[in-house]
């Protein structure tokens, strides 16, 4: 599958949409999802917590194992999706589109310390054996 | 990537009983050129490059339970023990009394104790005839296993010759399906399969058919020549038999209750503790490695089932909190039968089925039932 150009990527490999209003949409991807396997639960973090750069902040888990999510910048989680939480197979499906929470990153210029899709394509292609 | 990264070795080193070694001195079935055709996701499994899964983990689950699912078992170790002495060396090699087989065809599951009573490891062994007896051994643990058999061997000057055969492959049909993909895959096989009964095997030609396996379900486990085995496998695809990887192996015996060697027992624990006394004949007077040092054990935990109630996924290694102390659990996962989580733990004697205890997992206390297990048999939920 290939690397949405439009989204920030961590090396922690959660993307990140900017939207508009200068808020920040964050999920796992689908690199991430595929050496997961099947998913069977996840944990966000609750509205209204902040959160520093890189910190723990959410949990999914495949049957295989379980992995945390980072913050991928500082900043407050201003919503969680209770859709991905009853149904977690949803990142299997469309990792892209699953997203797991919302954030108001404390400062908008931090985002452009993540990553762009050609430096999370090469990452990934690094990862590979 | 670390924290995934890490999880996922934790994954293998969790399924497998010995450290990864490197990529370049990975041992290989001689079916892996199928798992790689069949775009398997492929892992480093103790030492083997084998199959995690094909495609969906918990749909490769769901195939064996209501179809026919093939397995790759070809990194354990069939081992030929033959001599005269073969009965009177086991019967004092293992746990279990191969007295019980009488028959030949018949199988037996038992532990290899050490002088400590810890279990070296867990093994079928099948009567041939009074001069060969056929075992099967964990991948993991054949070096160590034949390196401790020979030297039985010799310290009992028995006579023995133990021949490990890697010549063969071994392929598990497993699900309500499995008779008849295995009767459409090999022709003439349906004279030995109408009437095998479960835990016992025949010899066809050079092929070894044995009605067990490791899912909880029907099925059988199938020896053949390595050279064979790419041909047999495509043979049992054509015949409706979906590929399974070790990831679905893992979730179905977990729910079938059975044991993993490395984490359910190892050489550290009890076969008393580890819900294997089953297994472990001390009724009738026979000397066994082991058997001194059992009879003097204190029994102070047992292996029991829980099932989550809260939302979350049990682990193996998470501890267990109850009123009599804390204990361990030993294999948790995600059961895709239950779709709910179920572990095996090992726990304080005097906590009954029925009770409710508690699981640290990250930060939390969540709530477990302690079950009887098998959680699922014959596809059926039987808690």
């Amino acid at each position: 599958m290939s690397i949405p150009a439009d989204l920030k990527y961590t090396p922690s490999h959660e993307w990140v949409r900017v939207e508009a209003d200068g808020t920040l949409t964050v999920g796992i991807t689908h690199h991430a999802q595929d050496l997961l396997g099947d998913m069977v639960f996840i944990e966000n973090p609750a509205a209204g917590r902040s959160l520093n750069k890189g910190e723990e902040c959410a949990v999914v888990e495949s049957v295989k194992a379980a992995s945390d999510v980072y913050a991928p910048v500082a900043g407050e989680v201003i919503a969680a999706n209770a859709e991905v939480e009853s149904s977690p197979e949803a990142i299997n499906k469309d990792a892209y589109s699953a997203w797991m929470f919302k954030l108001k990153p404390a400062d908008a210029a931090d985002v452009a310390s993540l990553m762009d899709a050609a430096a999370y394509q090469k990452l990934v292609e690094s990862e590979a054996h | 990537m670390e924290r995934i990264r890490a999880s996922l070795l934790f994954l293998v080193t969790f399924m497998s009983d010995q450290a990864a070694s490197t990529p370049a001195a990975l041992k290989q079935t001689p079916l892996n050129a199928t798992h790689r055709g069949l775009s398997a996701k492929m892992v480093d499994f103790g030492g083997w490059d084998m199959p995690v899964n094909y495609g969906s983990q918990i749909e490769e689950h769901h195939a064996v339970r209501s179809g026919c699912g093939l397995f790759d078992v070809s990194h354990m170790l069939p081992l030929d023990i033959r001599g005269a002495n073969v009965r009177a060396f086991l019967r004092r090699l293992v746990a279990n009394n191969v007295d019980k087989l009488q028959v030949s065809g018949k199988a037996l599951y038992s532990c290899m104790l050490n002088e400590a009573g810890g279990v070296i490891d867990d093994l079928i062994i099948y009567f041939m005839d009074e001069s060969w007896f056929r075992l099967v051994v964990n991948a993991g643990t054949a070096e160590k296993d034949l390196a401790w058999m020979e030297k039985m061997n010799a310290d009992w000057d028995m006579g023995l010759t133990l021949t490990p055969r890697r010549d063969l492959a071994m392929i598990a049909i497993q699900g309500p399906h499995a008779t008849q993909a295995l009767n459409q895959a090999l022709p003439g096989v349906d004279s030995i399969t109408a009437h095998l009964k479960p835990f016992n095997a025949a010899a066809m030609g050079e092929m070894f058919i044995a009605r067990t396996g490791y899912t909880g379900e029907d099925g059988f486990e199938v020896m053949v020549l390595a050279k064979s085995a790419p041909f047999f496998w495509k043979a049992l695809m054509e015949a409706g038999g979906k590929p399974i990887g070790l990831g679905a192996r893992d979730t179905l015996r977990l729910e079938a209750g059975m044991n993993l060697y490395g984490q359910d027992m190892d050489e550290t624990t009890s076969p008393l503790e580890s819900g294997l006394a089953w297994t472990v004949d001390m009724k009738t007077a026979r000397d066994f490695v082991g058997r001194a040092a059992l009879e003097k054990s204190e029994i102070t935990q047992q292996l029991v089932g829980l099932v989550l109630l809260d939302k979350g996924v049990l682990r193996s290694h998470q501890n267990v909190l109850t009123k009599n102390g804390v204990g361990e659990i030993t294999s948790g996962s995600f059961s895709p039968t239950m779709e709910k989580s179920i572990a095996l733990a090992r726990i304080p004697l005097g906590i009954a089925p029925g009770e409710e205890v508690e699981v640290e997992i990250r930060d939390k206390l969540l709530k477990v039932k302690v079950v009887k297990y098998p959680f699922v048999r014959n596809g059926k939920v039987m808690i």
